[in-house]
């Protein structure tokens, strides 16, 4: 059920502010994606194209291809919900929903999706807490506020709510980089274990952790403050961080700038 | 300042609080003295006023608080230290402009209760005026309890979901020219005098098509006040909602209206009912439009569409205008009885924002 991405040409814009210029990459199914890049070279941008979330973003516009498999996210005719149902999203900061119980957040996406029997629900929604080894921590507490939660937790909580739904794809914003070190190897252990269902994309800041959890890395830079950011190389995570064909790849991943 | 006293007493309490330096000490007055210096300030005001001949207990007040403040500084000064000093002169200026805005509120509450209570009983609450002269004591405001529960009920009815929907897409939909005209509207009504609202209203719904007064007629005028209101606070409490939790709906494929409603209402539910209920109280006491639309009335009216109703506002107003004895008490009982009114329903509206809150952070 994962998807393949193939991405073509694609620009994003803010207003008249272009944030990215002319990326085209492809995406491995059942695979991880790692996205690396000094802070405003546009990987949120990036990753938020890839599930019509940007043009939430008020200006927010898109130029370029996106194929999910062989479908294009902005052909004419494709409704943008249907798109946030097949390509799922972690934010950076968890923000799981302050008026539901925990049950009722990793309910939330399925509820309207029609599936509205409480013994359908109850099934995904334990499904979906295993499947982000979750469910032996709340499975007592299902019916308490969602916010009660440590960090780490909420944010295994955000990422069950995001594949209660099936989504094809996982986009994953520095979904570690409000979390101490135990909850971050947790959710790393999370996404080796879900990329045998989904296909994952994830940005990141921690160099390590691009190395430990993907098999693919883009790097992106930009060539000055206020310029678009671009795609410098995409290459098998080994390479990029042992012998990447790129120069300022190099200068990155070992510190000399950015 | 009393915050730094205790910690300061629980250090020397503690064990170990012999070994804090001594530079760091420093002489105290005792915390008994802006008390002491209150009482003392008040008996000297008060000697200075009955010794000068001065009728006005709002000067002896005056002198009294000047007392109290020079001689906090001048003592503290001398005590403490110009820091000190300086920090209990803000202090007891604070206190003083706290007792300047409390002293009116609460001869306000006293003044109504004391005078309210004499005839405000059962019968009261549960009669008419019926045929009774206005002259004669009796009678009660169970017509004016009516009509002001239908006509602010009927104009909430009204208001709340334009306001609120108004609101929902000035903040969640709304760019653009429209958006900024509908702003702009929004503040002009904002600025509409009771009076004007009920002109209108008179103009058309009386004058141009011809019905009569009703409940229903003063509803429409309190709306048309009442829709500013619960727009800007239903606006505001939408604004506090993050953004962030309108994009993880939107992002697991919720589509925006079920977002709204299931999300962002939700989680600002609380101070939406705050605002309408705000709104509610502040319409409550309308004496104008209610004259000009509803007319009062001194008989029972539970039909709010047809024919004149009393509201409890302008029955304050009529019975003042009797000038009696008995209309007096009248008068200050109906008072008390809309002021019972609206604060009951602020004490609503916090129960219920407290209780709708969302959870912040751990539980
Ligand atoms: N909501 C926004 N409105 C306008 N510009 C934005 C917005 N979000 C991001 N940008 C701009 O887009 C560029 C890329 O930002 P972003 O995608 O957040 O970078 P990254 O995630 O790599 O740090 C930056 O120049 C930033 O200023
Ligand atoms: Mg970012």
């Amino acid at each position: 059920m994962a998807k393949r991405i193939d991405v073509s040409g694609l620009s994003a814009f803010y207003g008249n502010h272009k944030a990215i210029d002319d990326i085209s990459m492809s995406v491995e199914p059942r695979s991880v994606t790692a996205f690396i890049g000094p802070s405003g070279c546009g990987k949120s941008t990036f990753l938020r194209t890839l599930n019509r979330m940007h043009e939430v973003t008020p200006g927010g516009r898109v130029e370029g291809k996106v194929l999910l498999d062989d479908e294009d996210l902005y052909g004419p005719g494709v409704d943008p919900v249907a798109v946030r149902r097949t390509v799922g999203m972690v934010f950076q900061r968890p923000n799981p929903f302050p008026t539901m119980s925990i049950f009722d957040n990793v309910a939330a996406g399925l509820r309207l999706n029609g599936t509205t029997k409480k013994s359908d629900l109850t099934d995904i929604v334990e499904k979906s807490l295993k499947g982000a080894n979750l469910w032996n921590e709340v499975k007592d507490r299902l019916n308490k506020p969602g916010s009660g939660l440590s960090g780490g937790q909420q944010q295994r909580l955000c990422i069950a709510r995001a594949i209660a739904v099936a989504p094809q794809v996982l986009l994953m914003d520095e979904p570690c980089s409000a979390l101490d070190p135990i909850s971050t190897l947790a959710v790393e252990d999370l996404i080796g274990e879900l990329k045998e269902r989904f296909t994952i994309v994830i940005v990141t800041h921690n160099m390590q952790q691009a190395a430990r959890v993907s098999d693919r890395t883009a790097f992106f830079n930009l060539s000055a403050v206020g310029q678009p950011g671009t795609l410098v190389e995409i290459d098998d995570t080994e390479r990029i961080f042992s012998n990447p064909s790129v120069q300022a790849t190099e200068d990155y991943i070992s510190g000399r700038f950015g | 300042m009393s915050d730094v006293m205790t910690e300061r007493q629980a250090l020397a309490d503690r064990p170990g609080g012999t070994s804090v330096p001594v530079s760091l000490k420093q002489a105290r007055l005792p915390r008994w003295t802006p008390a002491a210096l209150a009482l003392a300030s008040a008996a000297v005001g008060c000697g200075i006023g009955l010794a000068a001949g001065l009728d006005s207990r709002v000067q002896w007040g005056l002198i009294a608080a000047l007392l109290f403040v020079v001689g906090t500084f001048v003592l503290s000064a001398a005590v403490e230290g110009a820091r000190q000093a300086k920090d209990r002169l803000a202090t007891g200026l604070v206190w003083i402009a706290f007792l300047l805005a409390v002293i009116p509120l609460a001869s306000l509450l006293w003044e109504t209760v004391a005078r309210g209570s004499k005839v405000l009983d059962g019968y009261f609450l549960s009669h008419s005026m019926g045929t009774l002269p206005d002259a004669l004591p009796g009678g009660g405001i169970y017509h004016a309890i009516i009509g002001t529960l239908e006509q602010v009920g009927l104009a909430t009815l009204i208001a709340a979901p334009l306001g609120l929907f108004t609101a929902i897409y000035l903040v969640e939909y709304g760019r653009g020219r429209l958006a900024k005209a509908v702003t702009f509207f929004v503040d002009v009504m904002t600025g509409i005098p009771s009076i004007v609202a009920g002109l209108f209203v008179l103009s058309i719904w009386i004058l141009i098509l011809g019905f009569g007064p009703s409940g229903f007629a003063g509803a429409m005028a309190l709306a048309i006040l009442m829709v500013p209101v619960v727009v800007r606070s239903t606006e505001e409490m939408l604004k506090l909602v993050p953004n962030e939790l309108r994009e993880a709906s939107l992002a697991l494929g919720v589509p925006k209206w079920r977002t709204i409603l299931k999300v962002v209402l939700p989680t600002s539910i609380g101070g939406i009912t705050t605002g309408v209920m705000l709104a509610v109280a502040r319409i409550a006491g309308e004496t104008a439009p209610v004259m000009l639309l509803v007319w009062g009335a001194k008989t029972i009216n539970t039909n709010p569409f047809q024919d004149a109703q009393q509201s409890l506002p302008l029955y304050v107003f009529q019975q003042w205008q009797q000038g009696s004895e008995a209309s007096y008490d009248r008068a200050w009982a109906a008072a008390l009885v809309l002021i019972a009114f609206v604060m009951i329903l602020n004490l609503v509206a916090r129960g219920i924002a407290r209780w709708k809150a969302p959870r912040g952070g751990r539980s």
